[in-house]
């Protein structure tokens, strides 16, 4: 009975928010990536990458937040890797992001063996600590989200809001979703298609690479061997079942988020292993019902002209 | 005073020349037709006007000005606009938003309701009969249409050019698109139409260059010619578009469809017979289920409502081999996708769906010997025009794939030929023989289901036409009892007095 109060308990909701951070970050990446014609299997290694990248990063300068801007930053080098495989030579798009995600998960384990001469972990270093917002945290029930949380949740949530505003707002926005569609009128209309596919792509590591960060410098404080641990592929699940909207990827982060939330707080009489399939049986099934009915970017994957 | 000049312009692509020294001026203000045959390199020409090609020789001239460094960009700012052959449109959004893209009003944010009032009060101008918040996905291709000249218009081009704009309309909507090109030509437009559609031509325009091969053959004012001086420019000799057709007594039923749903929103089902020696004609715009009819037939779609039979015998739920086996000789609409493999020879694609006959394939081996001797006889009785038989069918003009096709399908002893746009992109010298052979087919007493966009073919095959819209049946009736303008109104749903 315990557990059933549980599941609807404001513990439930934080913890909730909190799993949802790395796979909306990730997600909205994805999004921005695929209307741009251009889908990222690699998500999964530009946020490995990141996550190591922030460990780095903090381990050097001392700063977290310095971390968090490396990771930004070894993110975006893997989305500008992407995006010349893709665009400038015309890789398979499949192959140069599974190619990335093996490259990530090789080079951080060997980076840890030279870095902090152990095999596949880094040292501990400093996590960006958690904030009290004051006076929004006295606010009864709600003030818990301000008390006490991870800065990432606001960002995230800001990060929510512009993506969702640029891209049905604005001129970007439309010029962006045009070419998802038909790049052929995007360019025929004077548009940089190019351009705006290099941008994207970028776009996208960086904030694969922020969402790594989360994993190692926010939820934990250092780098343990992909530790993404699947996140980047359920990121790219809540893309589809978000119907390639930020706002979309977000609620579909928070379901995927939810289900991972039931395996950490809530016991019951089922197996263990259940339990911990559980995102990712959820994921399938969503994709199974979802996958037929939503309609993304028409040239997403199959760059032409 | 001319809008656009192209002096001696010269294209290759590799060994091949496209453009050949062509001289092509439009007056300002005129509705000038550049009319040609499919690769006699009209679109080559016009890619270069609009700055997608660089000429390998030749000037080019806007508005008196030499051009010397052009791109899509500066084509742009000349106040060129150009209608696509395919439409460049985004489905998903609203025909304002289509419309701007690239040019949108506001400085970051989009200003929605100006964008709006702007885009509608050209539609309006123009009487496009747009709302232009609708989406476009919702839309006709002719409206589809109004918009990619909508396109144009509101980037404030003077010089508009339409690529085969008439390909995918039906004769109404043609007529409306030919009102709108006077409209814009009223106020002061100059409109370059692109075709190989002779009537048009003549209906519309003020000039003519005709291209073959290459080549600029003549320049003429329109009022001066006839349609068949024009057919002759065009294709270099006298053709003559009369096709016998002998009257003769049609046989038992070979083909019969009861009760079809073809689309699972049609408020009616399809029930129609094709006989032996007779050639029924299926017209309608294209989309409106020729392309279910197609599969359903073949066994490629399942046929969940109805019931299809072949001499008698139900076969709706049979799998494609047997029906094939039973008798179906079938002309793919998609050429590239169904007919042949464009990377294989000419010799592997007169096996593709033989390759069961125990004749070419005992015991599972393939007896090359006697595919090639066969292969090598029916090139030479169809005319097919290849080096010999290895070479690959993809090198070969679209022409000469479609006879190795109607060869390799006519030489089936199947009863029943299913014909899908079998003369589609092909020139008029091919299209002529891909008639006279289905002519001779049914001669031969083969029943024969004719799916063709173009009313021509239509007209001058069918002994029975049937038109198709929505998935229905709008009339079936003797050819003799349908006139282009009748047809043309149950092609747009209208049952009127047709």
């Amino acid at each position: 009975m315990n557990n059933l109060q549980h599941l609807f308990s404001m513990h439930m909701v934080l913890s909730t928010l909190r799993l949802a951070i790395p796979l909306t970050l990730a997600s909205i990446g994805s999004v921005i990536c695929e209307r741009s014609g251009i889908i990222n299997l690699g998500i999964e290694g530009m946020m490995l990458s990141g996550a190591f990248g922030a460990v780095f990063g903090t381990h050097i300068s001392g700063s977290p937040w310095i971390g968090m801007l490396v990771a930004i930053l070894v993110g975006g080098l893997f989305g500008l890797i992407h995006a010349l495989l893709c665009i400038r030579y015309r890789t398979n798009q499949a192959v140069s992001g599974v190619g990335i995600n093996i490259f990530a998960s090789g080079i951080t384990i060997v980076l840890c063996q030279v870095v902090w001469n152990k095999e596949g972990l880094s040292g501990e270093v400093t996590a960006i600590p958690n904030v009290t917002v004051p006076g929004l945290s006295q606010i009864p029930v709600i003030g818990r989200l301000f008390e006490k949380q991870s800065p990432y949740l606001f960002i995230t949530l800001v990060i929510v809001a512009v993506s969702w505003y640029v891209m049905y707002r604005t001129k970007v926005g439309l010029r962006l979703r045009t070419i998802g569609d038909n790049s052929k009128a995007a360019a025929t209309a004077g548009v940089n298609v190019t351009r705006y596919r290099y941008v994207s792509v970028i776009i996208c590591g960086m904030l694969c690479g922020l969402a790594g960060s989360f994993l190692s410098i926010v939820q934990s404080n250092l780098f343990v061997k992909d530790m993404v641990a699947g996140r980047g592929y359920i990121a790219l699940a809540a893309t589809i079942f978000g119907g390639w909207n930020p706002l979309g990827s977000f609620l579909a982060s928070l379901l995927f988020a939810f289900s991972q939330a039931l395996r950490i707080n809530i016991e019951l009489d089922i197996p263990e292993q259940f339990l911990q399939m559980l995102p990712y049986l959820l994921t399938m099934v969503v994709l199974i019902i979802a996958g037929r009915k939503v309609k993304g970017p028409q040239e997403s994957g199959d760059i032409k002209d | 005073m001319y809008a656009v000049e192209m002096r001696g312009i010269t294209k290759r692509f590799g060994s091949f020349t496209a453009n050949d020294h062509i001289d092509f001026c439009v007056e300002k203000g005129e509705i000038h037709c550049l009319l040609g045959e499919n690769g006699a390199g009209k679109t080559t020409l016009m890619n270069i006007l609009f700055g997608l090609y660089h000429a390998d020789e030749g000037e080019l001239i806007i508005n008196g000005k030499s051009v010397t460094k052009h791109s899509a960009r500066n084509a742009f700012l000349c106040g060129l606009g150009m209608v696509h052959q395919h439409f460049m449109l985004v489905d998903a959004l609203s025909i304002w938003e289509n419309v701007i893209i690239g040019n949108e009003p506001g400085r970051f944010s989009i200003d929605r309701k100006e964008s709006i009032r702007q885009v509608q009060a050209i539609a309006d101008s123009y009487n496009f009969n747009l709302n232009v918040e609708e989406k476009v996905s919702e839309l006709s291709v002719g409206m589809k249409q109004r918009v990619e000249i909508l396109k144009t218009l509101y980037r404030g081009a003077e010089t508009i050019i339409l690529d085969e704009p008439t390909a995918v309309l039906t004769p109404q909507e043609v007529d409306q698109l030919l009102d709108i090109f006077r409209d814009m030509k009223k106020q002061g437009k100059t409109i370059i139409f692109i075709t190989h559609k002779l009537n048009e031509t003549k209906a519309v325009s003020d000039h003519v260059t005709v291209l073959r091969a290459g080549k600029s053959v003549h320049t003429v004012n329109t009022a001066d010619v006839t349609v068949n001086e024009l057919a002759g420019m065009m294709v270099g000799h006298e053709v003559s578009f009369e096709l016998e057709r002998v009257a003769n007594e049609p046989g038992e039923v070979v083909l019969s469809l009861q009760n079809v749903r073809l689309l699972p929103n049609a408020q009616n089902t399809v029930s129609l017979d094709v006989r032996a020696g007779e050639i029924v004609g299926i017209a309608g715009v294209e989309g409106n289920g020729q392309k279910q009819l197609e599969e359903m037939l073949l066994g490629l779609l399942k046929c969940k409502e109805g019931k299809i039979s072949l001499y008698g015998e139900e076969i709706s739920s049979w799998p494609t081999r047997k029906r094939v086996e039973k008798g179906i000789s079938y002309i793919p609409s998609d050429r590239y996708q169904r007919a042949i493999l464009p990377g294989f020879s000419i010799l592997d694609n007169y096996l593709l769906g033989n390759q069961f006959d125990e004749h070419y394939v005992p015991h599972g081996m393939i007896d090359y010997r006697v595919l090639e001797e066969r292969a090598k006889d029916l090139m030479k009785s169809y005319d097919v025009r290849a080096v010999d038989e290895k070479q690959s069918i993809g090198s070969l003009s679209g022409g000469n794939q479609q006879k190795m096709v109607l060869s390799r399908e006519a030489s089936k002893d199947a009863g029943f030929v299913l014909a899908c746009q079998p003369i589609r992109g092909l020139d008029i010298g091919a299209i002529q023989y891909i008639r006279e052979i289905l002519l001779k087919l049914r001669r031969q007493g083969k029943a024969i289901l004719l799916i063709s966009a173009e009313l021509t073919d239509i007209f001058q095959l069918s002994d029975r036409i049937a038109v198709l819209y929505k998935g229905e049946l709008m009339d079936m009736r003797k050819n003799e009892e349908f006139t282009t303008q009748s047809i043309g109104l149950l092609m747009a749903g209208q049952k009127g007095e047709a």
